[in-house]
């Protein structure tokens, strides 16, 4: 480790905020946790506004004060989109798709990740740095023949056009096989001398202990397919096929400047998954940090 | 068996190697026309460079923030844990949702920041109909929207550092700022490359923001890369166009991933 020539004095004066990690004075303290408040408060406060202005009056809306807080309560910005658009619709086809994306995604990567932690074949390395390399390609790159393939095997106006595209994804590979690669080969030999196919060993060895890994990919994928607005933009025609996302472009465009209805539509995207990501929180942690852990 | 683990992963490479050839110029041979155009297109250039931008701007000050607010959740701090959830949540928000509050708040006729800044006794700036101003507003949201990961990543990278590092910066008579910069970003540095590479993916790819936010207007100020393929193919139907620009970003992309990989090697090489 390198020493630093820079006299104790000088640093305090540069820098008197950073305090020792050992001694955390008072004061910067205090002042570390201003900062947190601060910060949290320009996080937390575009949602909190969302959340306002979905329950106000368009009057109150259209007021041309300032203000911060919400002075009347209403339901009507949700009656208004529910009786306009098919909303509950667009909800059962958001979480219908999110669910079967999330089991398509789950098995591929559990099972290519296997593949490419257990079985060594030829260019195996190769093919696998492949699949990691097609994330880095936007769907928009893709769409024009993504959009003709998906025309050419009529599936273009059904569920499947965004759903097999979506759940071709490699993201959860690369953190399946490193999982994988974590369980001890004794294991997995002793049961291939047994007599045991690869199959099998997947099934009475890999799952039961790649829990963890499975809810990690799942709420992954869960979140990213609820959320994903490129591609079904494209794939979808029919306004009763609309996920949520689409759906609340869709409705932006109706409403217009109508923020209540669009904000109240708003919340109904967003809440599920604050609810679940707050819930299971320690899954999505993972996966991100994981994902990060080289 | 073998061959169904191993095939599902090659055929799908197969499959998406397919979808990047094909569709060039629609029905129609039409050779390098496109591409010829394409070299021509001033709003292509345009969107170009507004992508470069985005991506200069967004990743330095998305890892910097990020970093930043990885320390302060990495040091002694009460309620450390609600913080956190907190800076993480914009993560669970969909991009969409995120653009449309962005739209709501830089609103340039009724927007709360805009309302903010009037109070302030400054006169209001024109969101929508500036282009800088509206650049700006695309920026500060997707900041909004990034910084949580980028926090999460650091972190992740903090705690896997001991603490006898500081210890012994401490005994050397290291000081807040110097265990910062000589400690701390140099021991995070694998974080740091892997926020590199994904901000700049990440960045390459911004779509929904700019669709939905700004449309990339005004007068094509905001426009990026991916909209305006996305304009050309299905708004204006000029498949051939539109995949010769995403031809285009694939080869940048790739550009992006050698050198990626080459110093990724040369690292490996160093340490």
């Amino acid at each position: 480790m390198a020493s630093i020539p820079i006299s104790l004095e000088e640093s305090r004066v540069r820098a008197p905020r950073r305090a020792s990690r050992r001694r955390p004075g008072r004061r910067s303290l205090m002042i570390r946790l201003l900062l947190a408040i601060v910060i949290s408060i320009i996080v937390i406060f575009p949602l909190y506004w969302m959340v306002v202005v979905a329950f106000s009056t368009r009057a109150d809306l259209l007021g041309g004060a300032l203000r911060l807080w919400p002075t009347t309560f209403t339901l009507d910005n949700f009656t208004r989109v529910f009786t306009a658009f098919p909303v509950a619709t667009w909800f059962g086809n958001s979480t219908a798709i999110a669910l079967v994306v999330s089991v398509i995604t789950v098995t591929i990567n559990i099972l290519g990740g296997y593949a490419f932690a257990r079985l060594k074949f030829r260019g195996s390395s190769a093919v696998f740095l492949v699949a990691l390399a097609t994330l880095m390609i936007p769907v928009q790159v893709i769409m024009v023949p993504l959009f003709s393939l998906v025309t050419n095997l009529n599936l273009y106006g059904t569920y499947w056009a965004v759903i097999l595209p979506t759940a071709a994804s490699a993201f959860g590979l690369f953190l399946a096989r490193q999982f994988i690669l974590g369980i001890p080969t004794e294991l997995i030999e002793a049961a291939r001398i047994d007599g045991a196919s690869h199959l099998r060993v997947l099934r009475s060895i890999v799952l039961p202990l790649s829990k963890p890994l499975i809810a990690v990919l799942f709420f992954m994928s869960l979140l990213q397919s609820w959320n994903d607005f490129s591609w079904p933009l494209i794939a979808l025609k029919q306004n009763e096929l609309f996920t949520l996302p689409i759906g609340l472009l869709y409705l932006q465009g109706q409403f217009g400047s109508d923020f209540g209805g669009t904000m109240a539509f708003a919340l109904i995207n967003v809440a599920p998954m604050v609810v679940l990501f707050l819930i299971f929180q320690r899954y999505f942690v993972q996966g991100f940090a994981r994902s990060g852990i080289r | 068996m073998l061959t169904l683990f191993v095939l599902i992963p090659i055929v799908w490479a197969i499959v998406v190697s397919f979808q990047r050839t094909d569709g060039f110029g629609g029905g129609t041979f039409s050779g390098l026309a496109n591409y010829q155009r394409l070299v021509a297109d001033p709003v292509f250039w345009r969107s170009a460079l507004n992508t470069v931008l985005f991506t200069l701007i967004v990743t330095p000050l998305s890892m910097g923030l990020g970093l930043g607010a990885a320390v302060l959740m990495n040091s002694v701090l009460p309620a450390r844990k609600i913080f956190r959830s907190i800076l993480i949540l914009p993560m669970a928000i969909s991009g969409i949702a995120t653009a449309l509050i962005g739209v709501l708040l830089f609103d340039e006729n009724s927007g709360l920041i805009d309302k903010l800044v009037r109070a302030a006794g400054l006169p209001g700036v024109p969101w929508q109909s500036n282009g800088p101003a509206a650049f700006v507003s695309i920026v500060l949201v997707t900041l909004w929207s990034r910084v949580g990961f980028n926090m999460l990543i650091y972190l992740a990278g903090l705690q896997a550092i001991s603490p006898e590092v500081y210890e012994a910066g401490r005994l050397d008579g290291a000081g807040g700022w110097q265990n910062f910069r000589f400690l701390t970003v140099p021991l995070v540095g694998p974080s740091s490359f892997f926020l590199l590479i994904l901000n700049v993916i990440y960045s390459f790819q911004v779509f929904d923001l700019v669709f939905v936010m700004t449309g990339g207007g005004p007068g094509n100020a905001t426009s990026v890369i991916v909209t305006y393929a996305y304009d050309q193919g299905f708004v204006t139907r000029d498949q051939g166009y539109a995949a010769a620009i995403g031809v285009v970003l694939l080869l940048v992309m790739l550009v992006f991933t050698a050198v990626r990989w080459r110093t990724s090697r040369s690292r490996d090489l160093v340490e």
